[in-house]
């Protein structure tokens, strides 16, 4: 059983999805507790492949017993860092699944066991992405995490739902087409599919410096860019995540972005090699100073927000600058911090998000926040622990995921990267305690803090409270844990040039 | 053959899928419709497909279905380029004398049935996505749309 844990990560929702689809409509009650299950047995294999990974090293898994040459099976390839995405990705998704108990009567009338089927499907799709070793068969699976996350958005209430899910299928397909383009540049070069082939041929015929493979990792490299809302291709995320029902949002805005940058290391590092991507192609710098100008024009924009939601995706706009920055300053602790905050801002983005769900459920205006801990103090509490995290104070994960890329800034050199870092934790503090402000210390016109009595709100139901908690205590556990997560990265870079580290 | 025709004949089916994918993007950032925009999206994945569909494509050769000679009791196809390879006396063994010059390339091929397969459902998300905002608004003009959200919006 456990020789097939890499498959069952994945197998586990796509049943789950298919039996939801079957049964349904006939015993809407049982759809939740097939979701629940289907991610439990997905998140208990992502963890007993991960405990394999920490035995052996990198496991592969070839679909059918199909090891042929040239990688025309299908294959799943785990290694340490992915590993650790995967375990992330099915957390998220089980804490999600707990969240929607009770609010997906309200969002999706009549529509529940569709969303669950494909909450599942994107699931498999997100989690498909981090373990596929074979570069046509990510981009399958990119399009199943898409296709299913356009329905998500647009299934929701808001009248400007539809319409931003229309941008982003547009956009989306773009994106998912110069990724398949690019793919067939490198195979056209190199006539494999397969990641760890292609990587073999590269380097065997030394094709660092060929136009062709340049062209493709291009090609590939504005897809994903596309796909994780990059700077300049950024233009479709905020209305996505804040129309969307926030149970999608939940799922989704910590998990996509993520999860396209993750598919960016993973490129960057086990395809082309971090010689064609760093020596050969001189983009290093202009990549970089992308990220500052992403980083320092989302933190405008989070500034200039009305609401909360909305200003938390151009945060997360903001954090994806900190990720593809980290990752090409071509420098061990770059790389860790890229794929640490990987983890990390995976769990503050659900935890915010969720915390948002839980305490707007109509307008997210930012005023909504006057006096807000007193009416719901568990929820207020866990918000403010996911906003120190987000800001950078210890012993929260957002702060160590700083301070490994401020140390990759240092030590390449690259000061305006680490300028932008400090500059936007600076906005994160004003915005965060503008809002911390309100919902503590507001005192209304009259110059009396608001009575304990004066608003009883409705109690919050406590699966959301248990989802929000787990999400707010992972942040913290992240945090702490930081030294073993760290070496399992530095375990999986060490065997590469140039972003492996002196020791 | 002189550069320009280098550059432009020999490579004719880049040139048709890099000017297809043009029309597409064109489509998709200029067009006020949405059904048009999708109609660009469409063109945009189809330009793809061709150009995968072509790179899989060598001169003289055919199907790529291996036939087994003896082993199947029948003579269907002999492999044109590759027969002459093959020792006098024996069938045709894929194991020694496949000459891969002489088929096509399936793979690109197999690879865009999966693309024409994700494609077609793009379209149809695209199109059940359209037909809900058309519900909600009445129109399928972009401008509009933005102008009824802008007003309504205050």
């Amino acid at each position: 059983m456990a020789d097939q844990a890499p498959l069952l990560i994945l197998l586990f929702p796509l049943f789950g999805a298919v039996t939801i689809s079957l049964i349904g409509p006939w015993k809407k009650q049982l759809c939740l507790p097939v979701a629940i299950v289907a991610t439990i047995g997905s998140l208990a294999a992502a963890l007993t492949a991960f405990c394999d990974v920490l035995q052996v090293g990198q496991v592969q898994y070839f679909l059918g017993g199909w090891e042929s040459p040239r990688g025309i099976g299908i294959e799943l390839r785990i290694d340490h860092v992915n590993g650790l995405v995967a375990i992330v990705v099915t957390a998220v998704a089980l804490i999600t699944a707990i969240y929607s108990a009770r609010r997906v009567d309200d969002e999706f009338e009549g529509k529940v066991p569709l969303f669950y089927a494909l909450f599942l499907l994107s699931a498999t799709g997100l989690i498909g992405m981090t373990l596929a070793g074979d570069a046509f068969n990510l981009y399958v699976l990119l399009e199943v995490a898409s296709l299913t996350g356009y329905a998500l958005v647009a299934m929701g209430k808001e009248r400007r739902a539809a319409m931003s899910a229309f941008n982003y299928i547009v956009m989306g397909t773009i994106g998912a087409s110069f990724y398949l383009l690019g793919v067939g540049y490198l195979y056209l070069k190199t006539g494999s599919l397969n990641m760890g082939d292609i990587h073999q041929i590269i380097v065997d015929q030394d094709l660092r410096g060929s136009k062709i493979i340049q062209v493709a990792f291009i090609l590939i490299l504005i897809g994903v860019w596309i796909k994780m809302a990059f700077f300049p291709l950024h233009a479709w995320l905020p209305n996505v995540y804040s129309f969307a029902p926030s149970t999608s949002a939940c799922l989704m805005a910590p998990l996509v972005t993520k999860v396209a940058v993750y598919v960016m290391i993973r490129m960057m590092l086990t395809v082309f090699g971090p010689e064609t991507v760093f020596v050969a192609l001189p983009w290093s710098e202009i990549v970089i100073w992308l990220a500052v100008l992403d980083i320092v024009v989302a933190s405008f924009m989070a500034l200039a927000q009305k609401n909360l939601r909305r200003m938390l995706s151009y945060l997360i706009i903001a954090e994806v600058g900190y990720m593809v920055g980290g990752a090409w300053l071509a420098n061990h602790y770059g790389m860790v911090g890229a794929i640490y905050h990987i983890i990390s801002d995976s769990f503050m983005t659900l935890c915010m998000f969720l915390a948002a769900g839980i305490l707007f459920t109509k307008s997210d205006a930012l005023t909504g926040f006057k006096g807000m801990f007193v009416r719901k103090p568990a929820t207020m509490m866990a918000f403010t622990l996911g906003a120190f995290s987000l800001i950078g104070i210890p012993p929260t994960c957002g702060f160590f995921s700083k301070f490994y890329l401020i140390r990759g800034g240092i030590e390449s050199g690259h000061w305006e990267f680490v300028i932008a870092l400090l500059f936007s934790s600076l906005i994160n503090v004003v915005l965060f305690f503008r809002i911390i402000e309100f919902a503590y210390f507001h005192i209304d016109e009259k110059g009396s803090k608001p009575d304990q009595t004066e608003a009883p709100a409705a109690a919050t139901p406590i699966t959301q409270v248990i989802s929000l908690w787990t999400a707010a205590i992972a942040v913290l556990l992240i945090g702490l844990f930081n030294q073993p997560i760290v070496g399992w990265i530095q375990t999986t870079l060490r065997p590469l040039t140039i972003v492996g580290g002196q020791g | 053959m002189d550069p320009l025709g280098d550059l432009i004949l020999a490579r004719f089916n880049y040139w048709i899928y890099v000017v297809l994918m043009m029309i597409g993007l064109y489509a998709m950032i200029t067009k006020n419709n949405l059904i048009k925009k999708l109609i660009g999206m469409s063109i945009f994945q189809t330009a793809i497909i061709l150009f995968f569909v072509s790179t899989g494509v060598k001169e003289g050769a055919t199907i790529p279905i291996i036939d087994h000679g003896e082993d199947h009791g029948s003579e269907l196809v002999e492999a044109p380029a590759a027969a002459e390879h093959v020792p006098e006396g024996r069938g045709f063994d894929h194991e020694e004398a496949l000459e891969s010059d002489a088929f096509a390339n399936p793979l690109p091929h197999v690879l865009m049935l999966t693309a024409i397969v994700v494609g077609v459902a793009t379209l149809g998300v695209g199109l059940s996505v359209v037909q809900k905002v058309f519900i909600r608004f009445q129109t399928l003009e972009e401008d509009q749309i933005l102008e009824n959200i802008r007003t309504s919006d205050g």
